[in-house]
């Protein structure tokens, strides 16, 4: 088998010819074939969702989503699979529930639908009684062996829960006290899924980040992987999606999102969003897509009750905040900030959630120091590109003008 | 007699409950039941109206294109701005490969196991006892067939992501056209995965369609419904707006008339909505959720063309464009949903030919400060509308009309039955405690729930 590192190593690799899913397919399934593993029963609830992870899931394989099916897991209960309907379907996800008690796995896609104590969203009937997504999740969750949260929704809310969200909808550790592991992403990357799958199956839970996001695949920015950056540095902007030139001032949140999708591109390598001219969006991010709109305007400056924050101060807060309860203070000032001027004005009364504990307040704060160094970057290069322009241009056509005169040389 | 409920039923997109009664084996009642209420039109207000179109494809996983493009429909009117050439012909390539996708998926994953039994395994164990007639050779077929299916699928959504970026939810689509560059290289790349799913839904998809067909030829007369059918048109051209599906309306199967969105109307009685007034048109608002509604059972309206329950989706297309006509039932709406791809496909290798390298796929406009537009196109399962208002670029007005609706709302405000209750009238079910005929017919109409529900402006 494999060994972990060289498990992430391929995870994360820049150099996949083919999906992610299609290498580790083999490697599965000569572990099965050797019994190392045995394959986990899966209950996938559909909760507040638009069915678009399991859409996403469904482009995997390569072959065929079969595959998935037969070699990885052993998918007692997904209503868009399940021959059986109603009562027989039903039955077989208690049984699952009963005989496998410790032992299986929830995956949950959607969001949980809380208003009106979940009777927003009701999922099956059982005997006589009409149950909810809500209260299945509660009753199963203390049972699974790991509860898995798949796409935006189901991780942080997402766009079921954007403002006002009158469903209430939530992400699934805000309901249940069991650890959870989010793959978020609207809808989430296939190779997230499995690639994740993968590593609970081979090595138990993966190395997780604040937001319980596999730090193989969530650990980096768009901005840090993204081919356009050279133009960012030079300062070369887009001035209208899909022109050239990086996509930050038509509202890319690449700086402030976290996922590899310029490496890893979308539907097996053929594009991803700010390769095609659309600015990132930010949908694996928590705050996802409160906080990233207007998809169409860049990041909101900084505002503090010191000024507007640059690096250096923000910087010093980050260091205070291991330390002193004043820099936590401060720097919830920041963040309760954090949305600024944009759209949220006259329709949210109160700004999206707070970061609820040091370490995602730490990652945050990150996310905000990249987003002012975009800031400042934006404003240093374009001064700089003014300069560097008129400079060697005319220092060129001095040169070219020199040895070979005459207009067509001329540029 | 017993009312037997099938909840969850199974291979379809979202919640649903059925509410069945038989007698005398055979169905003489039917009740269909939302269960999902997310509300996302109440979450447009007072955004950016540029974000419509992002926002709105995430209300469905399986259809998100087909939001996208009426809602940037819907935009380009309220800007007063229109698609570039190029730009109109990329929105129709990415729809056409997402219509390709659903189509495939919806047969082979979703309606296949009525007819053919799986392998052995869980999610295809348990199934029902019953009724299953194909002889063990040709289920085998099938099911690798099904196999090659799922790979054309997941290739269509590639060609999806050729000028979308990404699939499920594209990402490209703007007002006046598409982000991506309509590079010779693009081109081609879509094209020839094209190619490959074109010949494959003439050679294989179509004749398997009509292999379960030949073995159950009862299905040709289950399902009939009202034989009213609607369409609003898709694939418009660019420059004249023409479309490659015409907008229609045929009442009991007659000869197609002009349609006039103004009849649209939503009523409210069985749904769970505050009030039970008269039906409300698209531009106005509404009313806010009440889960206690006394007679109310589902969370989806229901829409009414003239106080007329109609049905939507391929067979509607059929009938209005005059592609197929053979008649209305549970295997009529499979062949025409397969008939409808290969049409596709076709169009779609017109679209390709018809683009001129390098032309600009989108222009720079700037929106006024205050608009409203509608934007009407059909989704894959029938008519889909987006209604948009804005003012000081803030959304003011925000409603969607979903094809689910159409087909799978409750009785309206007359007590008249919705399209898909109506056409399990008379469904012969043998087995009482299975009801997998009642299954078949509900799965023929490709049914969503994903964005069937939604609350108007409170
Ligand atoms: S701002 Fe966006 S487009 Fe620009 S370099 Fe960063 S991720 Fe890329
Ligand atoms: S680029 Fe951004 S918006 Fe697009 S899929 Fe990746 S994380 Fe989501």
């Amino acid at each position: 088998m494999l060994s972990r590192r060289d498990f992430l190593k391929l995870c994360m690799s820049a150099a996949l010819t083919a999906g992610l899913t299609e290498q580790l397919l083999p490697i599965m399934r000569q572990a099965f074939a050797e019994r190392k593993l045995t394959k986990p029963p899966v209950i996938w609830l559909e909760l507040g969702s638009c069915t678009g992870n399991s859409v996403s899931l469904d482009n995997a394989v390569n072959p065929t989503f079969y595959q998935v099916l037969h070699d990885m897991i052993d998918l007692r209960y997904h209503w868009l699979l399940n021959a059986a309907q109603g009562e027989q379907a039903v039955q077989a996800l208690m049984d699952t529930v009963e005989q496998e008690s410790g032992n299986f796995w929830i995956v949950v896609e959607g969001s949980v639908m809380t208003a009106d104590n979940g009777r927003f969203n009701h999922i099956f009937l059982r005997g006589n009684e009409m149950v909810t997504g809500l209260a299945a999740l509660r009753e199963f969750a203390p049972r699974a062996k790991h509860v898995i949260a798949v796409g935006t929704c189901a991780c942080f809310g997402g766009p079921a829960a954007a403002y006002p969200n009158p469903g209430g909808a939530k992400g699934v550790w805000d309901v249940i006290k069991q650890p959870v592991i989010n793959i978020p992403g609207c809808p989430s990357h296939p190779d997230w899924i499995t690639g994740t799958f993968s590593h609970l199956l081979m090595y138990g839970l993966p190395q997780m980040d604040s937001y319980n996001r596999p730090k193989m695949f969530f650990g980096q920015t768009i901005h840090d992987l993204c081919q356009r950056r050279q133009q960012y540095e030079d300062g070369i902007f887009a001035a209208f999606p899909g022109e050239k030139g990086c996509l930050y001032k038509v509202g890319c949140k690449g700086p402030v999102t976290h996922a590899d999708c310029p490496k890893r591109q979308w539907n097996h390598y053929v594009n991803w969003p700010v390769r095609a001219g659309a600015p990132c969006i930010g949908c694996a991010g928590p705050g996802f897509p409160d906080s990233t709109m207007p998809f169409y305007e860049h990041l909101p400056d900084v505002h503090t009750p010191l000024g507007a924050l640059n690096v250096k101060k923000i910087g010093a807060a980050a260091v205070g905040l291991g330390a002193a309860a004043t820099g936590v203070h401060f720097i919830t000032g920041v963040m309760t900030r954090r949305v600024g001027k944009n759209w949220l004005e006259g329709t949210k009364p109160q700004e999206t959630d707070q970061p609820e504990n040091l370490e995602q307040l730490k990652q945050e704060l990150d996310d905000l120091i990249r987003q002012q160094n975009a800031l400042i970057s934006e404003s240093k290069s374009l001064a700089k590109n003014k300069v560097k322009r008129r400079l060697p241009r005319t220092f060129r056509k001095k040169v070219v003008d020199f040895f070979r005169p005459g207009p067509k040389h001329r540029r | 007699m017993a009312v037997q409920t099938i909840f969850p039923v199974t291979r379809i997109h979202e919640p649903l409950r059925a509410d069945i009664e038989v007698q005398a084996g055979k169905v003489t009642d039917a009740w269909l039941g939302a269960h999902l209420f997310r509300g996302m039109e109440s979450m447009m207000l007072n955004r950016d109206p540029r974000d419509a179109a992002l926002f709105t494809q995430r209300i469905c996983g399986i259809c998100s294109s087909a939001h996208s493009i009426a809602a940037s429909m819907a935009q380009q009117q309220a800007f007063g701005v229109h698609p570039t050439p190029t730009g109109q012909h990329l929105t129709n390539l990415i729809y056409a490969a997402d219509i390709i996708q659903n189509n495939l998926r919806h047969f082979y994953v979703l309606v296949l196991y009525d007819y053919v039994k799986g392998p052995d395994i869980p999610p295809y164990v348990p199934r029902a006892q019953t009724d299953y007639r194909l002889p063990p050779k040709v289920s085998e077929e099938l099911l690798q067939h099904a196999k090659q299916a799922a790979r054309k699928a997941v290739q269509a959504h590639e060609a999806m992501a050729v000028f979308g970026a990404k699939a499920p939810m594209q990402q490209t689509i703007l007002p006046t056209g598409v982000t991506e560059q309509a590079s010779g290289e693009r081109i081609m790349a879509y094209s020839s995965i094209l190619q490959e799913i074109t010949e494959w839904v003439e050679n294989v998809h179509i004749s398997d369609v009509l292999t379960i067909a030949e073995y159950y030829q009862d299905y040709y007369s289950i399902g009939a419904g009202y034989g009213n059918f609607i369409s609003v048109g898709m694939f418009p051209a660019p420059l004249t707006g023409d479309r490659s599906f015409p907008a229609g309306l045929v009442i009991n199967q007659g000869q197609p008339e002009t349609l006039d969105v103004n009849h649209f109307a939503e009523e409210i009685r069985y749904s769970w909505y505050n009030g039970d007034g008269a039906g409300h048109a698209p531009i106005q608002a509404g009313p806010g959720p009440n889960r206690d509604k006394p007679e109310a059972y589902s969370w989806i309206k229901a829409p009414r063309y003239k106080e007329l329950p109609v049905e939507c989706g391929p067979l509607a297309r059929g009938f209005i464009s005059g592609d197929y006509r053979r008649g209305v039932s549970v295997m009529d709406r499979l062949i025409a949903r397969a008939r409808e791809t290969l049409k596709i496909c076709k169009l779609a290798q017109g679209f390709v030919a018809a683009i001129v390298p390098d032309t600009p796929s989108f222009q720079r406009y700037t929106q006024p400060d205050s608009g409203a537009g509608v934007g009407l196109t059909d989704a894959m399962r029938g008519v889909l509308g987006h209604w948009l208002e804005y003012k000081h670029n803030k959304v003011t007005h925000y409603q969607i009309i979903t094809p689910t609706t159409w087909n799978f709302s409750p009785r309206d405000n007359r007590g008249v039955r919705g399209p898909v209750e109506q056409a399990l009238i008379g469904t012969p079910i043998a087995a009482e405690g299975e009801l997998i005929e009642a299954g078949r017919v509900i799965r023929s109409f490709d049914p969503c729930f994903t964005c069937a529900v939604h609350l108007f402006k409170k």
